[in-house]
């Protein structure tokens, strides 16, 4: 198997992790909370988004074990609702939206621009600090019982018809609103104007490209939500307002400005994890990305279109028919790019050196994954075929491969590349390549039946369905069974790793971005001088040079 | 390096690598999260025009009952405000601190006073049940004669019973919007407060003026929402 | 195998056995949207085969013991500009196709029977022109375009018939439509698909296609006695309609008869159809849609009439199309004395009394 790998391990019998670091470099809970390095955030904002990720998982546990039968047994119908809703917004707004840009995008940007640090470091904290306050008050929520409008707040069933913790999840998802607004402003900062000599746009890792064009999402998209989120509590508490058409409202005005943002924010939470994808694939095909201008700008393109379709969700609710056909041209439009993209990692590999770690594995199978998942967009896309499928399990299927087979294996693939970067060691390579199997697997069994469900005609958030549809969802139930295991495994090894992984040493994967060129765990500085970048990015001749000329030195 | 290091401006944050670049980065900072503040004014003026096409009547005859006079004047107090402020951008870069001072302590006082003339016209609306949800009653526009002095000056029709609740909405957006632009200045003020001190302690006079510049984006940001609110609420349609 | 029971066995293969994987094509629509569905199937597979096929050649082609030094490639403008082609052609193929489909889906046809439904939480109230009426269930004539015309009471809700794939939501206050022509005799399944609250899964039934013997012998034997228009005319009459909308010259409300499909002036100047949205509104919410020449006078009946009462009256007032109707609605009940309506608004010169 040597052979077949890239990674290279510095002696363990003399590697150590370096003295100084920034883990170590001061210590004490109040070094931790009142922490202006990124790295330490991005630490912070890693062990609290894993913790709602759980919860969430929990509640999707739950969601499947009360789907494996048609009658509603487990859960009565209203808990069942509060169940998916919670799961939803947790999911949504406390794990997808910061899972990339916050953890691993705070970790690594600075260090991929050649920067000491965020532009803006207390915002950066304070990003932290409202997102678990928006953590908290969604804990409350559920502490409290709970709110059933489902994930969009549809009004006027979230401003008049639920006697539900509306206003309590509102206030969550808002103040959650505005930490992700704060990262999105700190890394569209940072990339502007703290990039180190020499390191020009078209010199950028694609990471920092993807991230940059969520960025723009979120800045420009996240204020729509808080402000429609103000106009649906204010109609809640003094029953007047602009939503509900029994007080002269517009139901659709909702619609209109919660699609504005929230479907961005499906940008917002894939963007970052094809910028993943884009260093993996290259990493272990030794090989620069295909296209690179291609990938940088499709991305751009995405955050671009993504402004002009949120319609489409709106296509069988009485939009007018014109309206329809436009925001489905837009729609179509905002495919391409993703399609750019696939087809220029797929070519990445070409003529590579391929090798297969744990990184590389997530990275595949988010590939197969996010086909799927951007194709099935197409369905819901033509309006045609929308009609039948919307609001059914074929929703919910193409939803889930794409945020949670795009995006989460991207994020558990960022999470295995960056890791010895971050921590200074390695997790053990064959469990964690079991793990990654074991997920795609699960995945899999978890949500194509949803597919044949949502052709079939199932609801949505239905607690009961007609019988016809038990065998696919005990299939799915099943499915989902695999897929926790495939999801608490990393916990577990990577938690073991921290202490009893190898020394991984600056380089391991033999990557090129910056972030590899410094020690792992870095210095609360980064780098002990500011690098001067005189290089393409994914220049793997370049890095090679510097070994050589490493290896003569010494 | 190390040497470089002590060559910093006391005010140069460690990441930095000049106060140039502080500078930069900062003031796009502030940008961006103005545009930011844009699309967050911007949902609400969606909402405003939309009903204002549904309701014309109702949303004319209503804003007739807010007063042009507390509104000009608020107008006129709001931009010495941001002229002051500007005068103390002006004299921090001078590096002025008496006049710094003064100016940023005229500008704490123009904010506040337009805050109090916001209570003012505010404590109208409840006197004359006109805040929607808590003490709302649409008489006034059933029966326009009610309210002489307003009927004398735009001699309003009755609006009939289904439009006359619609001014409800008008007034629901009214307090939104006014509302979350004074929430904007009470922040503003609250900032200014903390930046007064800084500058009587000569924080601002010695060549580091970020701060203050870009409060001075935010201030006159909340005064430009005010440009726009004032003739939406209160202009246009005075006079049919 | 041997020591799973029998029973457990059969239930099993039972179970299996009755798991649809495909729903059935009842309606004229179905197959057409089926066919762009396996359309867009087929480029899917044609698509995830190639990326899969992309991927699986160079990882074995190119994996580091076969091929151990990467050759560096910039990339390919002929590349990129392939892969951004063709997926745009076939994007845009589905994008018609799928626009053919919809529009076909919510133009109704000229002559398609007009069912309406309303739905609250949580069920859903079916009124048939005859004056049929069903809860959760629609019983409809095979062969035949009936057009649906959905409101809500409350919250959204959406009407979903998955074997005619059809779907459109019921929206609180304002009318949508969707239409559709069965095709196979059979009872079906009937959805709520957008979320409404506790009871959402609930609202499910059933939709019952008959051969139009069955059905013309449904019609009869579920009809309440009085037809749609009949419930409206007695509403009509009870709410005292009729006080102000009469054929008389000096009546304070417009005219009523053929008014339905009609441009109407408004007071503010704009010409409308009088379809039943403007119908709806008009009686919800008169004073924005006073006809030109009439004093805005009308009350509001909002919050006074439900959803199916509305229906009812446009109903009516959609089978108002000669003056004799209406006069017998009027001389059924009783009208507030002539000369008092007058000294309310004076009409000069049109004091005429043409009733007998």
């Amino acid at each position: 198997m040597s052979s077949a790998t890239i990674v290279n391990l510095p002696d363990p019998s003399t590697a150590r992790i370096p003295k100084m670091n920034f883990l170590t470099r001061e210590n004490g809970l109040l070094s931790w909370l009142l922490t202006g390095d990124h790295k330490r955030i991005a630490t912070l904002y890693l062990i609290s988004i894993t913790f709602f990720f759980f919860i969430g998982g929990a509640l999707a546990g739950l969601i499947r074990l009360e789907l494996l039968t048609p009658q509603s047994d487990l859960m009565a119908a209203d808990t069942y609702n509060k169940v998916f809703t919670m799961h939803g917004l947790i999911m949504i707004f406390l794990f997808l939206v910061p899972s990339v840009p916050a953890t691993i995008g705070n970790f690594v940007i600075p260090m991929m621009v050649g920067a000491k640090d965020l532009a803006l470091p207390k915002i950066n904290l304070l990003s932290w600090y409202l997102y678990i306050l928006a953590g908290g008050v969604m804990i409350y929520t559920m502490m409290v019982g709970g709110v059933d409008t489902g994930w969009t707040f549809t009004a006027p069933l979230s401003t008049h018809y639920l006697n539900t913790n509306v206003i309590s999840a509102g206030l969550a998802v808002f103040i959650a609103g505005f930490s992700s607004i704060f990262t999105g402003l700190n890394f569209i900062v940072t990339i502007h104007k703290m990039r180190c000599p020499g390191m020009t746009w078209f010199r950028l890792p694609l990471f920092v490209w993807a991230n940059y064009a969520a960025s723009i999402l979120m800045v420009l998209g996240t204020p729509v939500l808080a402000i429609t989120l103000v106009l649906v509590i204010l109609e809640r508490t003094i029953h007047i307002g602009v939503f509900d058409p029994a007080y002269g409202g517009d139901p659709l005005l909702f619609q209109h400005l919660f699609w504005f943002y929230s479907h961005p924010a499906v940008y917002i939470m894939i963007l970052p994890g094809m910028g993943v994808i884009s260093e993996v694939i290259s990493t272990f095909s030794r090989k620069r990305v295909f296209g690179y201008t291609a990938v940088a700008f499709s991305s751009v393109a995405i955050a671009v279109f993504g402004f002009f379709v949120w319609a489409h969700h709106m296509f069988i609710m009485g939009i007018s028919n014109y309206a329809a056909l436009v925001f489905s041209l837009l729609t179509m439009l905002v495919a391409v790019p993703s399609a750019i993209k696939i087809f220029n990692w797929a070519f990445t590999l070409y003529k590579g050196s391929i090798t297969f770690e744990t990184p590389m594995l997530y990275a595949i199978g988010f590939m197969g994954l996010f086909t799927i998942g951007g194709m099935t967009g197409i369905f819901l896309g033509a309006t045609g075929t929308d009609i039948h499928l919307t609001e059914t399990y074929f929703v919910v299927a193409h939803f889930h491969f794409v945020m949670v087979g795009g995006m989460l294996m991207a994020f558990l693939a960022g999470i295995h590349f960056w890791w010895p970067k971050w921590t200074g060691r390695m997790y053990p390579e064959k469990i964690s390549q079991f793990a990654a199997v074991v997920t795609y697997i699960g995945f899999n069994l978890t949500f194509f039946p949803q597919f044949i469900l949502g052709m079939l005609g199932m609801p949505r958030r239905y607690a009961a369905y007609p019988p016809q549809f038990q065998v696919l969802n005990v299939f799915s139930t099943a499915g989902a069974t695999v897929l926790g295991v495939g999801y608490l495994l990393p916990v577990l090894y990577l938690t073991w790793s921290l202490r009893y992984g190898a020394i991984a040493g600056s380089n391991p994967w033999q990557a090129t971005g910056l972030e590899w060129q410094t020690q792992s765990p870095p210095l609360t500085e980064n780098f002990t001088e500011i690098p001067i970048m005189d290089h393409e990015a994914y220049d793997y001749e370049w890095l090679e040079r510097q070994q050589a000329k490493e290896v003569a030195s010494v | 390096m190390a040497e470089v290091q002590h060559q910093h401006p006391p005010y140069q944050r460690h990441h930095f690598e000049s106060v140039a670049q502080q500078f930069d980065a900062t003031n796009f900072a502030m940008w961006l999260f103005l545009l930011t503040e844009v699309m967050f004014f911007g949902g609400l003026f969606t909402a405003y025009l939309i009903m204002r096409n549904w309701y014309y009547p109702a949303f004319v005859e209503a804003s007739h009952h807010l007063s042009i006079f507390w509104g000009t004047t608020n107008t006129a107090v709001l931009i010495t405000s941001s002229f002051t402020l500007a005068m103390g951008v002006w004299c921090a870069e001078t590096r002025r601190k008496s006049g710094l001072v003064l100016c940023l302590v005229l500008t704490f006082i123009l904010g506040l006073v337009f805050l109090c003339i916001k209570g003012i016209e505010w404590h109208a609306e409840w006197v004359d049940h006109h805040v929607p949800g808590l003490r709302f009653s649409d008489a006034d526009f059933i029966n326009p004669a009610l309210d002489p002095s307003i009927y004398k000056e735009y001699h309003d029709r009755p609006l009939s019973p289904g439009m006359a609740l619609k001014t409800e909405e008008y007034f629901f957006l009214y307090f939104a919007m006014t509302g979350m632009h004074a929430l904007h200045m009470v922040v503003g003020i609250c900032i200014l407060g903390f930046i007064i001190c800084r500058a009587w302690a000569g924080a601002y006079t010695s060549g580091h003026v970020t701060f203050v510049e870009n409060f001075g984006l935010y201030w006159h940001f909340v005064d430009i929402i005010w440009i726009f609110l004032y003739p939406l609420l209160y202009l246009i349609s005075r006079h049919t | 195998m041997s020591h799973i029971s029998p029973v457990l066995w059969q239930f099993l293969a039972k179970w299996l056995q009755h798991c649809p994987l495909f729903p059935p094509e009842a309606s004229t629509i179905a197959p057409q949207m089926d066919a762009l569905f396996f359309f867009l199937v087929l480029i899917s597979l044609v698509g995830l085969t190639l990326v899969v096929l992309l991927v699986v050649a160079f990882s074995v082609l190119y994996s580091k013991n076969r091929h151990p030094k990467a050759v560096q490639i910039e990339g390919s403008t002929l590349l990129e500009a392939t892969w951004t082609i063709i997926p745009l052609g076939l994007f845009l193929v589905a994008f018609v196709w799928g626009a053919l489909i919809y529009f076909r889906v919510y133009t109704p046809p000229p002559n398609a029977m007009n069912i309406y439904v309303v739905g609250k939480q949580w069920m859903w109230k079916v009124e048939h022109p005859g004056g049929q009426h069903e809860i959760d269930e629609l019983h409809v004539p095979v062969g035949r375009a009936v057009q649906l015309t959905l409101i809500s009471q409350d919250v959204f809700h959406s009407f979903s018939i998955p074997a005619f794939r059809v779907k459109r939501e019921a929206i609180p206050g304002r009318y949508t439509s969707v239409w559709f022509e069965a095709t196979k005799p059979g009872t079906y399944n009937l959805f709520c698909t957008q979320y409404c609250g506790t009871g959402h899964s609930t609202m499910i039934g059933h939709v019952v296609v008959m051969k139009s013997g069955a059905y013309r012998k449904w019609l009869a034997s579920s009809t309440s006695g009085m037809s749609l228009a009949q419930d409206g005319e007695r509403l009509f009459a009870s709410l005292s309609c009729n006080a102000c909308h009469n054929t008389r010259p000096n009546a304070r409300g417009p005219n009523l008869v053929g008014v339905y499909g009609s441009q109407l002036t408004l007071d503010d100047g704009q010409t409308v159809t009088a379809d039943a949205a403007y119908l709806r509104q008009a009686i919800l919410d008169p004073s924005q849609n006073a006809t030109e020449g009439y004093a805005a006078i009308m009350p509001t009946y909002q919050g006074q009439i439900s959803e199916g009462g509305v229906v009812e009256l446009i109903e009516y007032i959609r089978n108002l199309t000669t003056g004799y109707r209406l006069q017998e609605t009027l001389n059924t009940t009783q009208l507030p004395p002539v000369n008092e309506s007058k000294t309310a608004a004076p009409a000069p010169g049109a004091q005429t009394e043409v009733n007998p």
